[in-house]
């Protein structure tokens, strides 16, 4: 695709891009989610997308118990229900890494991997350095998945290659330790052009996953931004062979929107990114109502949010 | 040219459902037809379906913390509140009685009188049950122990029919004074005052969700609510045998508490749908 890495071949690069017809994406994307799922394909849409939830806590007031206790409902979402599958995994500040991991170690969730938001999440403002201690810290406590913030005020400002070498010198930090996820943050990126552009650099400088925001600014993952980084990604494989993930993260809050992600997912990409390692949700309050939906299927009749865990 | 009242096309009111605060068509589109006392069409209500029940419960449930929460005064506050704004709007209520329930100009006014006492009425109650349901109780202990009466939750009220709105005012008034949140299932036959009562809650600053008025079929609504988890107590007062049963068969999954009244002004009407909570204090320590 492109093999000079330079700031001048980067923008000829990414001004070949296709523009994106803003209300065509828009218009599309809000067709896709007027499918209905019902009955069988909702009880597998469900259990997909649970096991698809980056169950995530990142507030300023967590602690060790809160990440405990969100370890195990990550193995066992449902305690009253076996059945209920493992969600994709934990996604927590630094310095709470190693907390999450053993904890998930202990009651049997060794198969979750520990994702860490890095790089001076969420508004990225901060020297290389601090990045990249808050990186290899990450990595050294467990975590196995770095969730990275672009800079955006460079890539507003045009200066892509600093945007590029950043996430290039982390993937490198990363190395075969550790997946990387890169937040676009698009609520800040303005227009969809400006998405597809960013989805690119963070695809070429060497991206496992990209992640469309941080949870901290709205709006976060709507359909046309989720829309147009789902045929980045396609398109990225037609042209490399390599299947890039995609994780909306914000604003997804109960089934309803995240069966419409799969659907988005199924008919944008295709069904090979309908599996958790390649398309993941970053949510904290959606699990709890896709288990109360999985209740209503199951029973028959609605359920309470008094019957699952408040977090 | 001025238009003569002839010519003048009649503006209809579309009969709406009253869910968290806003006046939504049923989800299913439907409606059906509600006659007046001579057999004639009247209106076309929504006819609610169990997807209305359930966002009508979602809408309670959130309700539910902040309206609980508020001092009893407040809530009183809010109940007269209602009276008042009732008082204002009962012309309209009086000529909607009289045309579904064929009673005299007379006795619909008198309903509509009785029932703004009767909210009235319900608004004292609302910081007094604690006091009268309440009490600290002796222990053999160095115990402070007492006990309060605490609203039970989301409630669902089947109303009774005749008289339409005082049954639907009495229902829903000792329900939500003590911090409850209702959803309310509007006579079938004469539902119209329900639903003009819903436009005087909506500005009585009641806050959205504490009560959500439906209308439609009582019978096809009552399995859904009667299994429902998230609701916690059932008024079936307007419910006829068969449907009483079918909801006591279905509420056992979550213990549902289902009460029938026959009085409108009772302190039943409250008490039944409360709980006591009793808290051991240590003192002297």
């Amino acid at each position: 695709m492109i093999t000079d890495t330079s700031e001048g071949s980067l923008k000829a690069f990414l001004k070949t891009l296709p523009q994106v017809d803003e209300v065509g994406a828009s218009a599309r994307a809000a067709m896709l989610a007027t499918r209905s799922i019902k009955t069988s394909s909702k009880a597998w849409a469900i259990d997909m997308a649970i096991s698809m939830v980056d169950l995530t806590t990142l507030e300023g007031a967590d602690t060790p118990g809160k990440v405990r206790a969100i370890c195990a409902k990550a193995v066992r979402p449902d305690a009253t229900d076996l059945s209920v599958p493992s969600v994709g995994a934990v996604c927590v500040y630094n310095d709470m890494v190693h907390i999450a991991r053993t904890s998930l170690d202990l009651i049997g969730g060794r198969a979750i991997p520990v994702a860490a938001v890095a790089t001076a999440f969420p508004s990225g403002r901060a020297s290389y350095a601090v990045k990249a201690q808050d990186t290899i810290d990450a990595i050294n406590a467990g975590a196995a998945e770095i969730d990275m913030v672009i800079d955006r005020g460079a890539f507003l400002s045009g200066r892509y290659g600093e945007v590029f070498d950043e996430i290039v010198k982390i993937k490198e930090l990363c190395g075969d330790k550790a997946h990387l996820k890169v937040i676009l943050e698009t609520g800040e990126l303005v227009t969809l052009d400006n998405v597809r552009k960013a989805s690119y650099l963070a695809m070429l400088a060497g991206a496992d996953f990209i992640k469309t925001s941080t949870g901290k600014v709205t709006p976060a993952a709507t359909a046309p931004v989720v829309f147009v980084m789902l045929e980045a990604v396609r398109d990225y494989y037609s042209m490399t062979q390599t299947r890039i993930g995609v994780k909306p993260a914000g604003g997804i809050r109960n089934t309803k929107d995240a069966i419409k992600q799969l659907v988005l997912v199924n008919e944008v990409a295709g069904p090979e990114w309908l599996n958790p390692q390649l398309f993941r949700i970053g949510a904290s309050a959606l699990l709890n109502d896709l288990l109360l939906q999985r209740m209503k299927l199951r029973d028959g009749y609605y359920a309470s949010p008094s019957y699952v865990t408040l977090d | 040219m001025a238009v003569t009242p002839s010519q003048r096309i009649d503006v209809l009111k579309t009969y709406k459902l009253f869910i968290g605060g806003a006046f939504p068509r049923s989800e299913s589109g439907r409606v059906y037809s509600v006659k007046d006392s001579k057999g004639n069409h009247l209106a076309n209500p929504s006819l609610a379906s169990r997807k209305d029940l359930r966002d009508a419960v979602v809408a309670a449930r959130s309700a539910f913390p902040a309206w609980s929460a508020a001092t009893a005064y407040n809530r009183g506050q809010i109940l007269y509140r209602m009276a008042e704004m009732l008082e204002g709007r009962s012309e309209q209520l009086v000529t909607e009685i009289i045309a579904l329930e064929g009673v005299t100009v007379k006795s619909a006014t008198e309903q509509v009188q009785e029932s703004v006492d009767l909210l009235v009425w319900y608004a004292g109650w609302s910081d007094k049950i604690a006091t009268i349901a309440g009490s600290t109780n002796p222990v053999s202990g160095p115990y402070y122990n007492f006990s309060t009466p605490e609203p039970i939750g989301v409630v669902a009220i089947f109303a009774a029919a005749k008289p339409s709105l005082l049954n639907f005012v009495g229902a829903l008034a000792g329900v939500i004074t003590s911090g409850n949140t209702a959803i309310i299932v509007a006579s079938e036959k004469y539902p119209l005052p329900a639903i003009t009562f819903s436009e005087i809650m909506a500005t009585s600053d009641l806050p959205a969700g504490v009560v959500n008025v439906l209308t439609g079929s009582a019978t096809e609504l009552v399995p859904w609510a009667a299994s429902h988890m998230d609701i916690d107590a059932i008024d079936a007062s307007g419910l006829t045998s068969k449907q009483l049963k079918e909801a006591q068969l279905a509420g056992v999954a979550n213990l549902k508490r289902i009460r029938v009244h026959t009085q409108s002004k009772a302190p039943e009407r409250i008490l039944n749908y409360m709980e006591t909570k009793t808290v051991w204090h240590p003192i002297g320590i």
